[in-house]
C-alpha cells in the first residue's frame, strides 16, 4: 500500500505545518487499524497535491501573467482548441484516479472492519449495543457489562458486535480507527487493537437526538494484567443486567456517567438483535400520544 | 376543529423562536403594508406574481434565494455561537433548539437557497441563450416558482407554528419515526419538501423540453452555450431524481401518517433503505446543484478572458459523464454500514472517477484564460476564485471517496468542511458570478463593482477562516451537530471557524449595500446597448432589461458564439450587420395567476395536513381542483404584441447598438 514513502513523508511534513501539531486524533493512531488508515490517508493526499498544488499554482498565475493591462502578454483570442492539450487534460486526472482507485479498492480490502486482525493473542470479544443516549459494553466471555466506557487489554484484538437498541448510532475511537454503524435490529462486525495504553476518546459519530452529544465515552487501554483486574473487580459489585435491568435502559437518558454490571444475563445481545427486546421507548410524549414542540419536555438526566 | 393544533403550539415560553417568528411576521407585515400603502400592489400582481415570463420568474427565484440565504445563514451564526460558547458549558440553545437550527440551516441551503438560485439563473438565462421567447411551459414554470415559494413558507411558519425537524437536513429514520420524532417537525419538513419538490419536478419537464424542442434556427446541440448544456444535464437529473426523493418521502409520511412499516424498527421495517434511497436522490442532487454553475463560470471565464470557451467538445463530453455517472456513487453515503471491501472499493472507484470530467473542466478554464485578455471584474474574481476553492474541495472530496479514508472521517466536521467547500465555494459562488454577471441584463443597469469586490473578497477569506479549522476538527474525531463538548483541543479551531463566520456576514453586509447602492444610483448605471461585458452568445444581442419577447426576430444561428461573431463583422465593417428586418405582431402567453392560487392552496394543504386538520386538507384539494378546471378551461391562452410595438422597442435598441458601434475606433 505504500506508494510512496518520500511523498508520504513529505505530505507529512506539510500537514504538520498546517495542523500546527501532528497530534490530531485521526493521524495519532494508537492501533493498526488506525496505522493503517492515516497511511491511506497521507498516500492518497500526497498523490493529489502532487496535482492539485501545481493545478493552483497555474490558475493564479494565468489569472495574473494574462490580465488585460499586461502589455506584455500575448492575446491569442483563436486560441480554444489543441489535440495534445485535450489529451493532457484527459490523461492527467485519469492517471492520478488510476492510482487513487488502486489504493482504495485494496485498502478497502485490506482495511475492512469486518476482517478479523492477524494476532497471535485470543481476540477479547465485546458486544456494544448504543441506547438513548449511551453506550452498553457488553463482555461475555468475563460475563460483565459496563455502560458509556470500554477497558480493553493492549496488545489484544478486539472483536466487536455492535448493533443499536433504538436509532442509528456510529461506534467511534478516532484513534483506534474505523468507525461503524450502530443498527436496530442488525450486526455490525468491527475489528480494533489498541497497541499504545492510555485513555482514547470514544464517541457516537451519527446525530441520534437531544442527548447525542453526550454520547462519548472513554477507551481505557491497559496491561493484560490490569485489565484482568479491573474484569475482577467488576465482577465483584454492581447490578445484574437481565431483562428488568436492559428494559431500564430503554429509556432516554442522557450524560450518563460510566457504570458497570456484576454479571449478564446470557444471550441478551442477541436477542437484542434477534428483536425479541422491545426498541428505545423514544420521548415520553410518543407514549402519551401528544404532539408541540412545549410537549416535549426531555427526561432528564 | 383544529386537528393537533393548539396554543401551546406557539412558544411563548422561548425567547429565541418567538422573537426570531416575531422578526419574521413583522417584516413581512411591514413589506406588505409599505406596497399597498404605496400602490404598488396591482403593478406586481399584474407584472410579476402572475407573470409567466421567464425573465421575472427567474429574477423572482433568486430573490426568495437571497431572501432564504439570510434565513439560513442566520442559523449558521446561532451554530457557531453556540459551539463557541459550549466548551464545557451547556451554551444558550437547548438541544431541542439547537438541533432544529443545524436542521432548518441544511434544509434551507439546499433547498430553498441553492436551489432556487440555480433554477433562478437557469430560467434568467436558458432561453435567452437559445435565442427563444420563453420556455416549452410558460403557467407551469409560474407553478414551479410559487410551489418552492409555498415549500420556503412552511419551513419558516413552523419557527412560529410548532417546530421544525429536529433530525438533520435529511431525516434518517428510525429517528424521523413517529416513535423518535413525535413532534409535527419532521412533518413540516416533510410537506415542505413535497410542495416543492413538485415544484422542482415540474421546471425539470419544463427545462428538458424547452432546451431539446425549442432552440432558435440553426442551434444545434454542439452550438448551444455550455449553460445550456449543463442547464439540460442538471434537468435530466431533477427528472430522473426527484422522483426517487418524492417516493421515499412519501413511504416515510406513509409511516407516519397511517402507521406504515417502510423505516420504523418494529414490523419488518429497514431504516437502511432510507438510507438507499434517498442518496439515491441526494448525490444526483449535489451535481444538479453544481452543474449549472459550472455553466455559469464557463460562460463568464471565456467572456472576460475575451476568448472562446477552451476545447468546447471536451466540456460537453464532461458534462453529459457528470451527468450518468452521478447515479452510481450513493453508497459513499454510508461506506461506515459495513458493506465489505468489494461494495466500498466499487463504490469509491466510482465516486472517484467523477474526479476525471472534473478535473478536465478545471483544465479547460485555465486553458481559456491562457492567451486571453483577462479583466477582473467581480464575476470573473467569483470565477478565479472557485477554481482554486474547488481543486481544494474536490481533493478531500476524493480522499472520503476513499473508503478506508471515510472510515475514520465519515460524519466528522472533515465531511461538513468538504460539503461547505464545494456548495460554498462552487455554488454559492457560481451563483453570485452568475448573479453579477446576468443583473445588468436583468434591469437595465450594472452592480456597483467596488462593494461587489469587497464582498467577493470578504465572502472568500471568510470562507476559508470559517472552514479550513473544520477539516482541522475532523482530524481531530470531532463529528458533526455536537450541541456541546468537552474536548480542549477542538475550542480554539471552533472559535476561528466562529470569525470566519463574521467575515462572511460581512460579504453580505457589502452585497446589500452593493445592491442599495446600485439601485439608488441606477440612471448613472444605465446600460442602453445590453451587452455590457463584451459577451459572446445570444443573451447579449437583445435589449437590457430583453422585451416580454426576447428577440424581435428569432436570430439565426450559424456559429458556436453567434453574437461574438455578429460583432466581429460588424466592427470589420463599422455598421450593423443586419438590416432592420420586416417587423410582425408576436403571441406572447398570458399572465395567469394559476401558479400563485395554487400555491396558496398547497400552504393551505400543507399546513392542514401538518396539524391534521382533516376538513381544511379536503378543502385544499378541492380549491386545487378547482384552480386546475379554471385553468383547462381557459379561452384565450395568449395576447399578441403589435408589429409597431416590436418595432418601436427593437428600433431603439438597434439604435443604442449603432451609437455604441460608432463610437468605438474604426477599425
Amino acid at each position: 500500500m505504500r506508494v510512496d514513502g518520500s511523498v508520504a513523508r513529505c505530505s507529512l511534513l506539510l500537514l504538520s505545518l498546517s495542523l500546527a501539531a501532528c497530534q490530531t486524533a485521526v493521524l495519532s493512531p494508537a492501533g493498526p487499524v488506525s496505522e493503517g488508515e492515516r497511511i491511506v490517508l497521507l498516500d492518497s493526499l500526497a498523490i493529489m497535491l502532487a496535482v492539485g498544488i501545481p493545478t493552483i499554482v497555474f490558475i493564479l498565475v494565468f489569472a495574473f501573467w494574462f490580465r488585460a493591462s499586461n502589455t506584455r502578454a500575448r492575446y491569442r483570442p483563436d486560441f480554444a482548441y489543441s489535440g495534445r492539450l485535450e489529451l493532457l487534460v484527459w490523461s492527467i486526472p485519469a492517471l492520478v484516479i488510476f492510482f487513487l482507485g488502486g489504493i482504495a479498492w485494496i485498502s478497502a480490502h485490506l482495511l475492512d472492519p469486518a476482517e478479523p486482525l492477524k494476532s497471535k493473542a485470543a481476540p477479547l470479544e465485546v458486544e456494544v449495543v448504543s441506547l438513548d443516549w449511551k453506550w452498553l459494553f457488553i463482555y461475555p466471555q468475563q460475563n460483565l457489562a459496563s455502560v458509556n466506557r470500554l477497558v480493553v487489554p493492549v496488545g489484544v484484538p478486539l472483536n466487536l458486535k455492535i448493533t443499536s437498541a433504538s436509532v442509528f448510532n456510529v461506534f467511534f475511537v478516532p484513534q483506534l480507527g474505523s468507525e461503524i454503524y450502530a443498527m436496530y435490529g442488525m450486526t455490525s462486525r468491527l475489528n480494533l487493537q489498541a497497541d499504545r495504553p492510555g485513555v482514547y476518546m470514544g464517541l457516537s459519530a451519527h446525530f441520534s437526538g437531544d442527548g447525542f452529544p453526550g454520547m462519548s465515552f472513554d477507551v481505557d487501554a491497559v496491561a493484560p494484567r490490569e485489565f484482568a483486574d479491573w474484569a475482577a473487580a467488576a465482577g465483584a459489585g454492581g447490578q445484574v443486567l437481565d431483562e428488568a435491568a436492559y428494559r431500564g435502559l430503554l429509556r432516554q437518558t442522557q450524560n450518563v456517567t460510566p457504570f458497570t454490571y456484576r454479571s449478564v444475563s446470557p444471550g441478551l445481545f442477541d436477542r437484542v438483535v434477534r428483536q425479541e427486546l422491545p426498541p428505545g421507548e423514544g420521548p415520553p410524549s410518543a407514549r402519551s400520544g401528544a404532539g408541540g414542540s412545549t410537549v416535549l419536555a426531555l427526561a432528564g438526566n | 376543529m383544529f386537528g393537533k393544533l393548539t396554543w401551546a403550539a406557539i412558544p411563548f415560553d422561548q425567547p429565541i423562536p418567538l422573537a426570531a417568528g416575531a422578526l419574521v411576521v413583522f417584516g413581512i407585515a411591514a413589506v406588505v403594508i409599505w406596497v399597498v400603502a404605496k400602490g404598488y400592489l396591482p403593478y406586481l400582481w399584474r407584472e410579476w406574481i402572475t407573470s409567466t415570463d421567464h425573465k421575472r420568474i427567474g429574477v423572482m427565484y433568486c430573490l426568495l434565494a437571497a431572501v432564504m440565504l439570510l434565513r439560513g445563514f442566520i442559523d449558521a451564526l446561532m451554530m457557531r455561537s453556540q459551539q463557541a460558547l459550549a466548551f464545557h458549558a451547556a451554551g444558550y440553545l437547548p438541544p431541542e433548539h439547537y438541533d432544529q437550527i443545524f436542521s432548518a440551516h441544511g434544509t434551507i441551503m439546499i433547498f430553498f437557497v441553492a436551489m432556487p438560485f440555480v433554477i433562478g439563473l437557469m430560467n434568467f438565462a436558458v432561453p435567452l441563450q437559445l435565442g427563444v421567447r420563453d420556455v416549452a411551459f410558460p403557467t407551469w414554470n409560474s407553478v414551479s416558482f410559487w410551489l418552492t415559494a409555498a415549500g420556503a413558507l412552511l419551513v419558516n411558519v413552523s419557527l412560529v407554528v410548532g417546530e421544525f425537524a429536529r433530525t438533520g437536513w435529511l431525516p434518517y429514520p428510525p429517528l424521523s419515526e413517529l416513535a423518535y420524532s413525535p413532534g409535527v417537525g419532521v412533518d413540516y419538513y416533510l410537506w415542505a419538501i413535497q410542495i416543492s419538490g413538485i415544484g422542482t419536478l415540474i421546471t425539470g419537464i419544463n427545462f428538458v423540453t424547452t432546451i431539446l424542442k425549442m432552440r432558435a434556427p440553426g442551434m444545434t446541440y454542439m452550438r448551444m452555450p455550455i449553460f445550456c448544456w449543463t442547464a439540460l444535464a442538471a434537468n435530466l437529473l431533477i427528472v430522473a431524481a426527484f422522483p426517487i426523493l418524492t417516493a421515499t418521502l412519501a413511504m416515510l409520511l406513509l409511516d407516519r401518517y397511517v402507521g406504515f412499516h417502510f423505516f420504523t424498527n418494529e414490523a419488518g421495517g429497514n431504516a437502511m433503505m432510507f438510507m438507499n434511497l434517498i442518496w439515491a436522490w441526494g448525490h444526483p442532487e449535489v451535481y444538479i446543484l453544481i452543474l449549472p454553475a459550472f455553466g455559469v463560470f464557463s460562460e463568464v471565464v471565456a467572456t472576460f478572458s475575451g476568448k472562446p470557451l477552451f476545447d468546447r467538445r471536451s466540456m460537453i463530453v464532461a458534462t453529459m459523464a457528470i451527468c450518468i455517472l452521478s447515479f452510481s456513487v450513493w453508497l459513499h453515503h454510508f461506506f461506515t454500514m459495513g458493506a465489505g471491501g468489494d461494495v466500498n472499493g466499487f463504490f469509491g472507484i466510482a465516486s472517484m472517477v467523477i474526479a476525471v470530467p472534473t478535473g478536465v473542466k478545471i483544465f479547460n478554464w485555465l486553458f481559456t484564460m491562457y492567451g486571453g485578455r483577462i479583466r477582473f471584474t467581480s464575476a470573473m474574481l467569483w470565477a478565479v476564485g472557485f477554481m482554486v476553492t474547488f481543486v481544494i474541495g474536490g481533493m478531500t472530496g476524493v480522499l472520503l471517496a476513499s473508503p478506508a479514508v471515510d472510515f475514520v472521517l465519515h460524519n466528522s466536521l472533515f465531511l461538513v468542511a468538504h460539503f461547505h467547500n464545494v456548495i460554498i465555494g462552487g455554488v454559492l459562488f457560481g451563483a453570485f458570478a452568475g448573479y453579477t454577471f446576468w443583473f445588468p441584463k436583468a434591469f437595465g443597469f450594472t452592480l456597483d463593482e467596488r462593494l461587489g469586490k469587497a464582498a467577493f473578497w470578504c465572502w472568500l477569506i471568510g470562507f476559508y477562516v470559517a472552514f479550513m479549522p473544520l477539516y482541522v476538527l475532523g482530524f481531530e474525531g470531532m463529528t458533526r451537530r455536537m450541541q456541546h463538548y468537552d474536548r480542549p483541543e477542538w475550542y480554539p479551531w471552533v472559535m476561528v471557524a466562529g470569525v470566519g463566520a463574521l467575515l462572511i456576514l460581512c460579504g453580505i453586509g457589502f452585497q446589500i449595500a452593493q445592491l442599495w447602492v446600485s439601485v439608488r444610483s441606477r440612471d448613472r448605471r444605465l446600460e442602453p446597448t445590453g451587452d455590457p461585458w463584451d459577451g459572446r452568445s445570444l443573451e447579449w444581442a437583445t435589449a437590457s432589461p430583453p422585451p416580454a419577447f426576447n428577440f424581435a426576430v428569432l436570430p439565426a444561428v450559424t456559429s458556436e458564439e453567434p453574437y461574438w461573431d455578429v460583432k466581429q463583422r460588424a466592427r470589420a465593417t463599422h455598421q450593423l450587420v443586419t438590416p432592420e428586418p420586416q417587423y410582425a405582431a408576436i403571441e406572447m402567453p398570458r399572465h395567469s395567476p394559476t401558479g400563485f392560487v395554487t400555491a396558496f392552496l398547497a400552504t393551505v394543504t400543507g399546513f392542514a395536513l401538518i396539524w391534521q386538520i382533516w376538513w381544511l386538507v379536503v378543502l385544499g384539494l378541492l380549491g386545487a381542483y378547482a384552480t386546475f378546471v379554471v385553468f383547462a378551461w381557459r379561452d384565450v391562452h395568449e395576447i399578441e404584441i403589435p408589429a409597431e410595438e416590436v418595432a418601436r422597442i427593437d428600433r431603439a435598441n438597434r439604435a443604442a447598438r449603432a451609437a455604441a458601434l460608432m463610437a468605438e475606433a474604426p477599425p
